[in-house]
């Protein structure tokens, strides 16, 4: 960010906390950015005179007389084609050197697109996952987060996701990732020859927290670029959206704003939902769906992050690691995704709908045996037969190293049906059970 | 002469306005930031400083910037055509607005002034008559559209002359009235009313007295919903909410219904935006987009809009009601709501209550949920709004201050349980949490003799108490294990399953069982308490679960047949001669 000509440098700061400045100013507009001491800042609040400004790289080093110049406008990334295939930081400057990229100025967090103008998802997004393709099946301009414990392998099979998915571009937003993970995410798009359909803007645990503030907005804006004006399918990652909210938190904390929920600000709803509801499908065909991990402490969902986040998203996928067959698997009892009736039976198999029911709900009777079991009761010939189906079920279809495609998981599933239950205790629709009962 | 003001400050959405004169609490100005204006309220007076919250985004306002006030409060406008469309929370048509983006500062007229309606007369010169009394009808949509003397005349008035029968468009004279004073007032058809403050336009509000049925078996059947009721869903994410909702939306018994998404997911109302319009209601033969109103400010659009949408959506409701129409207010969910309310009340450095929450929150939802109700007008007719909103409770923990609030001023409570939901028993409304306290009312209990069957409240208890017995008697199976407890207990955890599985649970997805009609539920329900008063004496606790998962499947696969086809007559038989086999 270069000085302009003509422009008012201010050189008394009044306050400095950690991550706040504040110094009379004026014609100032809210929101703008300025340099502070060197630093990039962002204008959070006037109240007459006083401006006061959010230092994303914190305020450390920063003197009263340093100095401050206003930019006149809010954070913009220069979006254009040749986004494909770059690294950015936080404030969307190319990291390992590198040329900037020339293209059309595009202030970032733009509006929102009108509700009316949206068109309802249809078109489903495989991932040869059946844990999710089966039981919580994807589809385009959709938002679903992982939860997961920070010892899961999230990023991995976020990786996998995002590379069988067939989008035509993915854009990582990286808050707070480790440089290992960083250079993993590199690795493994690399190794795929998928590098040109990819446009990372990565904060690491190196970079100062507050600029996190700025990656999702980043990534969203350069996703709407190739969304709405190329039509394109792009799929956003995100990770980690709880070090996102984090962040937050130490600025609003920083701004002396009372405190809800956790530590976290009030508005946290509001401020994850602007990022979330940027997913859209929209009517030339464009889509964004965006794909995130929310990290949980000690598994508890019950925390602000991931509570809003559940409220916000349309699912959530857990992972877990079932000891029965020592695999990972996606839950099938928590993880949710809410847009799949839109192409369960319809897009799929008509059988699906029911037959992802079935096997859930066999699950769940396979999870009651074996609390049965755990307390020493003897266990009934039903009891018996689900919990080796549930085991075949977790092998089979849930385990996430699992890859094939929808018809085969229904007819596996129907499978197992046949192998250990009787077609009652199925209960599926006479019709379809007529059609698809495979005689063990 | 309007006051005018000048920016002095700026704190996200919250702006502090200088002002040159007087400005009223609630007051909406306007906030000039280059060419665009940006419609804001005032929540607080300091001084010769406004607090006013911009219903948009802040993103450049300057210090110095100029801000008009409008003189008035935050307003609808009434008037035939606002069925069908689609607003923002400020009832600006969203389906008018250029451009995929909403642009800042954008409104659009929320109906269409220009269109002509076919004006039949219902009043004549000499009557006497006050706010809200009828002058005149249109037919908009397959509604009578009454046109009123607008709720704001508080006087009485006596009709001077009234338009002849014939096409006028809405901002044409209809009626002239005269007031106690001889000063002529004209009338058009179109009214405006401040959405926060309630329309008592009506001689009584009686206590509710009749049943809305909304052809969901664990509503209609357990916990029944009263015509202009109250009720409330509480639940985790996940849970089911939002489909729950939607299906009330499609299939309750109600002329007009006005669907407020505040502060949710956009693919949601995209989901309403799409459907509607095709599907049928089963009532009238009508599309459901006729009879529906959305009111829409979904959780990326500004949060002070977001406030303002539930009382934007109850006003539209009131004026309905007035016209002697069932009407049925949904918002989802008024969680989102009052987190704006703690948003706004965090920036004015306001003390906090409980969990951050406005100290007066409680009272905030009180009053909202009071503005429901049956009403007696003026003319004898009657006319309802029912409000039944949604409550997100964060964690899911039902001891938070919007669940509680909520559940002293409303009277059904549906209590959305994750168990139910994690074992796919949807819909997830807990039997023994939730309840209705209009199965308590005289008036209701007299209805559903009357409508359904004599004795029926006695009948949906013995239900309820099967439903409690069976969970008791599974509790006591999980502690002392299948062999430790006496085969009766397994009948009655079965017994329990068996109305769980045959009448609690439906399926929102299948085209026959989403929606069952009363007849319907009254023949399911009483098939499945035979069934349960009977004594099997099974050997043992196998043959007991064997019989009864039979049992189930039959009356689902029964649930899945159309209504007194051939196919669900045989199911019928069979199940009969299933249980008579056991019985002999």
């Amino acid at each position: 960010m270069t000085t302009r000509a003509f422009q008012k440098i201010y050189t008394k700061i009044d306050n400095i906390t950690k991550a706040t400045v504040t110094l009379r100013a004026e014609g100032v507009g809210n929101d703008e950015l300025a340099t502070v001491g060197g630093k990039l800042a962002q204008v959070v609040k006037i109240m007459g005179q006083n401006v006061t400004l959010q230092v994303f790289a914190g305020t450390e080093g920063l003197a009263t007389d340093s100095e401050v110049v206003f930019h006149g406008e809010p954070p913009k990334l220069r979006v254009s084609d040749n986004l494909a295939g770059r690294f950015f930081n936080a404030y969307g400057e190319p990291l390992e050197g590198g040329e900037i990229v020339e293209g059309e100025e595009r202030e970032i967090g733009g509006p929102t697109v009108n509700p009316f103008k949206r068109i309802q998802p249809s078109e489903l997004i495989a991932t040869g996952i059946a844990g999710i393709d089966l039981n919580n099946t994807i589809v385009t301009g959709q938002k679903i987060p992982f939860f997961a414990d920070p010892d899961q392998p999230y990023n991995a099979v976020m990786a996998n996701v995002a590379l069988r998915a067939k989008a035509d571009k993915i854009i990582l937003g990286g808050m707070g990732l480790t440089n290992d993970d960083f250079l993993y995410f590199k690795q493994v798009f690399e190794n795929a020859g998928a590098l040109d359909r990819i446009v990372s803007f990565v904060n690491t645990t190196e970079n100062p927290p507050v600029e996190r503030l700025l990656v999702p907005d980043m990534a969203l804006t350069a996703a709407e670029y190739f969304a709405v004006d190329k039509g394109e399918k792009v799929l956003v990652l995100l990770t980690d959206m709880t070090l996102y909210a984090d962040a937050l938190a130490i600025v609003s904390n920083r701004m002396d704003q009372i405190p809800s929920k956790d530590s976290m600000p009030g508005s946290l709803y509001s401020d994850l939902a602007k990022i979330y509801e940027k997913a859209v499908q929209l009517p030339n065909g464009g889509s964004i769906t965006i794909i995130a991990v929310t990290t949980l402490s000690g598994g508890d969902i019950t925390h602000a992050i991931p509570d809003n986040t559940g409220y916000i998203t349309e699912g959530q996928l857990f992972l877990r690691n079932d000891s029965d067959t020592g695999k990972v698997i996606v839950d099938p009892f928590r993880s949710l995704s809410r847009l799949k009736q839109l192409v369960i039976g319809k897009k799929t198999r008509e059988d699906h709908p029911q037959v992802m029911n079935a096997c859930v709900r066999l699950y769940a009777d396979a999870a009651n045996a074996k609390t049965k079991l755990e307390n020493g009761f003897d266990l009934s010939d039903y009891d018996e037969r689900s919990l080796r189906f549930a085991h075949d079920y977790s092998e089979k279809l849930l385990a996430i190293d699992v890859n094939i495609d929808i018809t085969q998981m229904l007819d596996t599933a129907w499978t197992l049906f046949a192998k250990y239950f009787s077609k009652e205790e199925v209960a599926i629709k006479q019709e379809l059970v007529a059609k698809y009962w495979k005689e063990a | 002469m309007k006051t005018t003001g000048r920016v002095n400050g700026i704190i996200s959405n919250i702006v502090i306005v200088k002002v040159d004169g007087a400005v009223g609490q609630n007051e909406i100005c306007y906030v000039h930031t280059g060419d665009t204006k940006m419609m804001a309220e005032v929540i607080k007076v300091i001084g010769d400083s406004a607090y006013v919250q911009v219903f948009d985004s802040t993103r450049g306002l300057k210090i110095g910037d100029r801000v008009e006030f409008e003189g008035h409060m935050l307003e609808v406008t009434l008037a035939p055509g606002l069925l069908s469309r689609n607003y923002d929370g400020l009832q600006n048509d969203l389906e008018k607005m250029d451009g995929l983006f909403i642009a800042r500062g954008s409104m659009t007229d929320p109906i269409d002034f220009d269109a002509v309606w076919e004006f039949t007369p219902l009043a004549k010169a000499g009557d006497k008559v006050c706010a809200a009394s009828w002058l005149g009808e249109v037919k908009e949509q397959w509604v009578a559209h009454k046109i009123m003397v607008p709720f704001t005349m508080t006087e009485n008035y006596t009709v001077k002359s009234v338009a002849a029968a014939g096409k006028y468009k809405v901002t044409d004279t209809i009626a002239v009235v005269t007031d106690a004073e001889g000063r002529d007032h004209a009338i058009t058809m179109v009214q405006k009313w401040p959405v926060k403050q309630a329309v008592r336009c009506y001689a009584e509000k009686p206590r509710p007295s009749r049943v809305m049925e909304t052809g969901v078996r664990a509503i209609d059947t357990f916990n029944p919903m009263a015509e202009g009721g109250t009720g409330f869903i509480p639940g985790p994410f996940g849970a089911g909410k939002t489909v729950l909702q939607h299906a009330i939306s499609k299939q309750a018994d109600a002329d007009v219904i006005i669907m407020v998404a505040c502060g949710e997911r956009a693919n949601e109302v995209v989901e309403i935006f799409k459907e509607f319009p095709e599907l049928v209601d089963p009532r009238t033969g009508h599309k459901l987009m006729e009879r529906t109103i959305i009111i829409c400010n979904t959780s990326n659009m500004p949060v002070a809009a977001r406030e303002a949408s539930v009382y934007t959506g109850m006003a539209i409701g009131e004026y309905y009601r007035s016209m002697g129409l069932k009407v049925l207010v949904m918002a989802d969910s008024t969680s989102r709501w009052a987190q704006a309310l703690r948003e706004m009340s965090n920036r004015l450095e306001e003390l906090p209550g409980q969990d951050a929450f406005p100290m007066d929150l409680s009272a905030i939802i009180s009053n909202f949920y009071s503005r429901a109700g049956l009403v007696k007008l003026n003319n004898g007719e009657t006319g309802s709004v029912t409000f039944l909103g949604t409550v997100s409770p964060a964690g899911g923990n039902l001891k938070e201050p919007v669940t509680e609030s909520t559940k002293k001023a409303a009277r059904c409570f549906y209590a959305l349980s994750q168990g139910r939901a994690d074992s796919k028993r949807y819909p997830a409304i807990d039997p023994l949490e939730s309840y209705s306290k209009y199965l308590e009312y005289p008036e209701i209990a007299a209805y559903l003799d009357d409508h359904i069957e004599k004795e029926w409240v006695a009948a949906v208890y013995a239900g309820k108490t099967i439903v409690q017995r069976g969970k008791e008697a599974n509790d006591q199976i999980n502690i002392l294990g299948d062999d430790g407890v006496p085969v009766e207990y397994h009948e009655r955890f079965w017994k329990s399953e068996l109305i769980d599985f045959v009448i609690l649970q439906q399926d929102a997805f299948d085209d026959i069982d989403a929606n069952c009609p009363i007849e319907r539920q009254k023949m399911m329900y009483k098939l499945v308490l035979d069934i349960c008063r009977k004594d099997f004496g099974f050997a043992d606790f196998e043959e007991c679960s064997q019989f009864f998962k039979g049992l189930i499947n039959l009356c689902r696969q029964m649930n899945y047949t159309e209504w007194q086809s051939e196919k669900f007559n045989d199911y019928l038989k069979q199940i009969e001669q299933y249980v008579s086999a056991k019985t002999e």
